[in-house]
């Protein structure tokens, strides 16, 4: 299957690189400054916070009395001060890959759908609309995730405790209105729906057309069509777009901290209330953290910066690896 | 389905309020305020009255506790009502942020729900270059523990009670523990949904003070900021707290008297051991706050309060924010507008307010030591 691809765009020439020798002028001279200026810039600012970043959170670590990594506990302000990442890890994935199984399926089935089979009039206002989800901001997805979403789930809750209690995933041991990780997933998978979609949307937009003649010629049905050419010269294209999705799930911090009931429990019950994640519990602890507080939190934050930074630079290698073929390098 | 659409309805008028507890945590960005437009003059005045502006001057920035948030909001007014070119901003985040930044320099004084800790004591000398911060307490107050509870509209609990219950160690309404401090009341066979604050808080901090010292074998955990229990469920701010108590049957949690008023919910009478079970007003409030003891020295009036109290109608549950300055070495800039401040704020006039405003007024002995630290303030 994948051996179809040359047929598209060969390679584009190289450009030539312009010297980056100026011609003598004298605007030239201050246009080249001032870009090389912004680009030393850019890159002073990013060491700097890296390493604001990694000195306070080694202030904050090293006086830390528990195991940053394994105590299920947030206490900087006590004596002695422990607090650890184990919670805030295990709740910002568990509701991150709850996010990823809902809205991935669904946001390729738009995504097909806009691209493959709604008729053209119908596709560029559903297109619209959902790109207009990623507009909404996110303390409006918590209000209505605090307001409708919570109370509307309850009967859910109910129903899958009782016929899939047995998964232990589902089986909710523990009372209250459904403020649970799983909650947030659903609530995340929302908020990551309209990015996964609409990168899908433009990757199975620019399959080649003669990919999908030629599956229709040998008498391919619409669906076949999908199945043999368009997934997968797309599928770099979902991956890509699902870790876009992850890393926004990930960080996603005033929607979880409204609708959450946090606490410093690891539990795979994840109807359960309880749970934390690193944004929401920097959100939620800093106002009242003196400045040891700060730091710890900061140390936490640097923890999601690196996952994040991993989750994106996975991403990228996919990307780059399948890059001859997919539509999604841009 | 019905029953599920009322609900639905329900969280939508009240959840307003715990999104607004979340909001209250992006508004926490730190003013980087210094200094102010101020041309005061560094020079001593007047003794404590009413509003007596004083050499009171230009704009006076402050930070803190966000118990204390309605009481201030109302001394401000008035006292700019009354001194014209006197600009008072008390920003309401929380004590946390104001202790940090009262100890940056960057605030005229603080209010903070607890007293300044050892280590903060000594940050606070460097910036109150000749003294240390201090602790003048300012406002008093009741913390309610509020319920939901269809069909039950009064119900008394103590402290063993209302440990075990927060420590889920009592999970259903009709414990026998509950019937018993609660006569011909009938409980539900419904299961106790326990909420706390889920950010770090000194309303957290006295409820585990008052458990800790009346129900000691109960309650075995420190009295930090932070919810030390491991069950329940948590909510932002007191607003979220009781907005969820408000919303869901079956619910019991802790707030600032002024939230159970204004979103009429019905507070738990505790029993002390007393003669009868005592109601969370901001009488008996006061009354618990006559039987405290101050434990600051110097010119600290930090107090150390009596939790176990039995007297007649002293509400015990109470939590007291108190205004941190510098005895001496306070920002000249600012000084004058402080004290005169803090002056009308210890009044007799100043203090009346507090009860209207669901809020106790500190014990007029005490009171009086306050009055007179502030005139001493340099």
């Amino acid at each position: 299957m994948a051996s179809t691809t040359p047929i598209d765009t060969p390679p584009a020439p190289p450009v030539p690189r312009p010297s980056p020798r100026s011609t003598g002028r004298m605007g030239d001279k201050i246009f080249l400054g001032l870009s090389r200026g912004s680009g030393i810039l850019l890159l002073v600012i990013m060491a700097s916070i890296a390493v604001f970043l990694s000195y306070r959170s080694a202030i904050a670590i090293s006086e830390n009395e528990g195991n940053f990594l394994t105590t299920f506990d947030w206490n900087p302000a006590g004596d002695p001060p422990v607090f650890g990442i184990a919670v805030l890890l295990f709740g910002t994935v568990v509701s991150s890959i709850i996010a990823m199984v809902i809205a991935v399926p669904i946001a390729v089935g738009i995504a097909l759908f806009i691209s493959h089979y709604a008729p053209r009039k119908l596709a560029a206002p559903i297109a619209y609309v959902v790109d207009l989800l990623a507009a909404v901001p996110s303390i409006v997805y918590g209000i209505w995730g605090a307001l409708v979403l919570v109370p509307y789930l309850e009967g859910l809750n109910l129903w899958l405790d009782d016929f899939f209690g047995w998964t232990y995933l589902f089986d909710k041991t523990e009372i209250g209105i459904p403020r649970s990780l799983f909650t947030v997933g659903i609530l995340l998978a929302i908020m990551i729906l309209p990015i996964v979609t609409s990168v899908s949307r433009e990757v199975f937009l620019q399959v080649p057309k003669m990919n999908e003649e030629a599956a229709l010629a040998l008498g391919a049905t619409r669906w076949e069509v999908i199945r043999l050419s368009v997934l997968p010269f797309g599928r770099s294209g979902i991956i890509s777009a699902s870790m876009l999705g992850l890393g926004r799930a990930l960080g996603e911090t005033m929607a979880v901290a409204t609708v959450l009931s946090p606490s410093f429990l690891i539990s795979l019950h994840v109807l359960n209330p309880g749970g934390g994640t690193f944004a929401q519990n920097i959100a939620a602890k800093f106002g009242e953290a003196d400045a040891f507080g700060r730091d710890a939190l900061i140390a936490s934050g640097l923890v999601l910066f690196v996952l994040t930074l991993l989750v994106n630079g996975a991403a990228r290698l996919i990307i780059a690896r399948r890059k001859e073929y997919s539509g999604a390098n841009a | 389905m019905k029953l599920q659409r009322k609900n639905r309805l329900r969280a939508t008028a009240l959840g307003a309020l715990a999104v607004s507890g979340a909001l209250v945590l992006t508004a926490c960005g730190s003013d980087d305020n210094t200094g102010g437009g101020t041309a005061g003059t560094g020079e001593k005045t007047t003794a404590a009255s009413n509003v007596d502006c004083g050499k009171a001057k230009g704009q006076l920035r402050a930070s803190g506790s966000s118990a204390q948030k309605n009481a201030m909001d109302l001394w401000v007014k008035n006292y700019m009502a009354a001194c014209s070119g006197v600009e008072i901003n008390y920003n309401s985040s929380s004590s946390g942020e104001g202790i940090v930044a009262f100890n940056q320099g960057t605030v005229g004084f603080a209010g903070s729900d607890s007293a300044l800790k050892p280590e903060e004591v000594a940050d606070s000398k460097k910036m109150c270059k000749t003294g240390q911060g201090i602790n003048l307490p300012m406002v008093g107050g009741p913390v309610a523990i509020g319920f939901h509870l269809e069909g039950v509209d009064a119900l008394t609990l103590d402290a063993p009670t209302l440990a075990k219950i927060f420590d889920s160690k009592i999970k259903k309404w009709n414990d026998p523990a509950i019937a018993k401090l609660n006569d011909g009341v009938k409980l539900p066979d419904k299961a106790i949904q326990a909420f706390h604050r889920s950010e770090d808080s000194g309303t957290t901090q006295n409820l585990g003070k008052y458990l800790g010292a009346a129900a000691p074998s109960d309650w075995k955990y420190e009295a930090e900021k932070k919810w030390p229990a491991p069950g329940g469920q948590a909510a932002s701010g007191s607003s979220g707290v009781a907005a969820q108590v408000k919303q869901v049957d079956g619910a019991i949690g802790y707030f600032e008297l002024s939230y159970a008023k204004s979103q009429s919910i019905p507070t738990v009478d505790i029993n002390t051991g007393g003669a009868t079970p005592v109601k969370a007003t901001s009488e008996n409030a006061s009354k618990a706050i006559a039987a405290a003891k101050i434990k600051g020295t110097g010119k600290d009036l930090a107090l150390d309060l009596d939790y176990t109290t039995k007297a007649e109608g002293a509400y015990p549950l109470v939590l007291v924010t108190y205004e941190v300055v510098c005895d001496t070495g306070n920002k000249p800039e600012t000084l004058d507008t402080v004290k005169s401040f803090l002056s009308y704020t210890a009044s007799d006039d100043g203090q009346k307010i507090l009860t209207d405003a669901g809020y106790a007024p500190i014990p007029a002995e005490i009171n009086a030591k306050v009055r007179e630290t502030i005139g001493s303030l340099s």
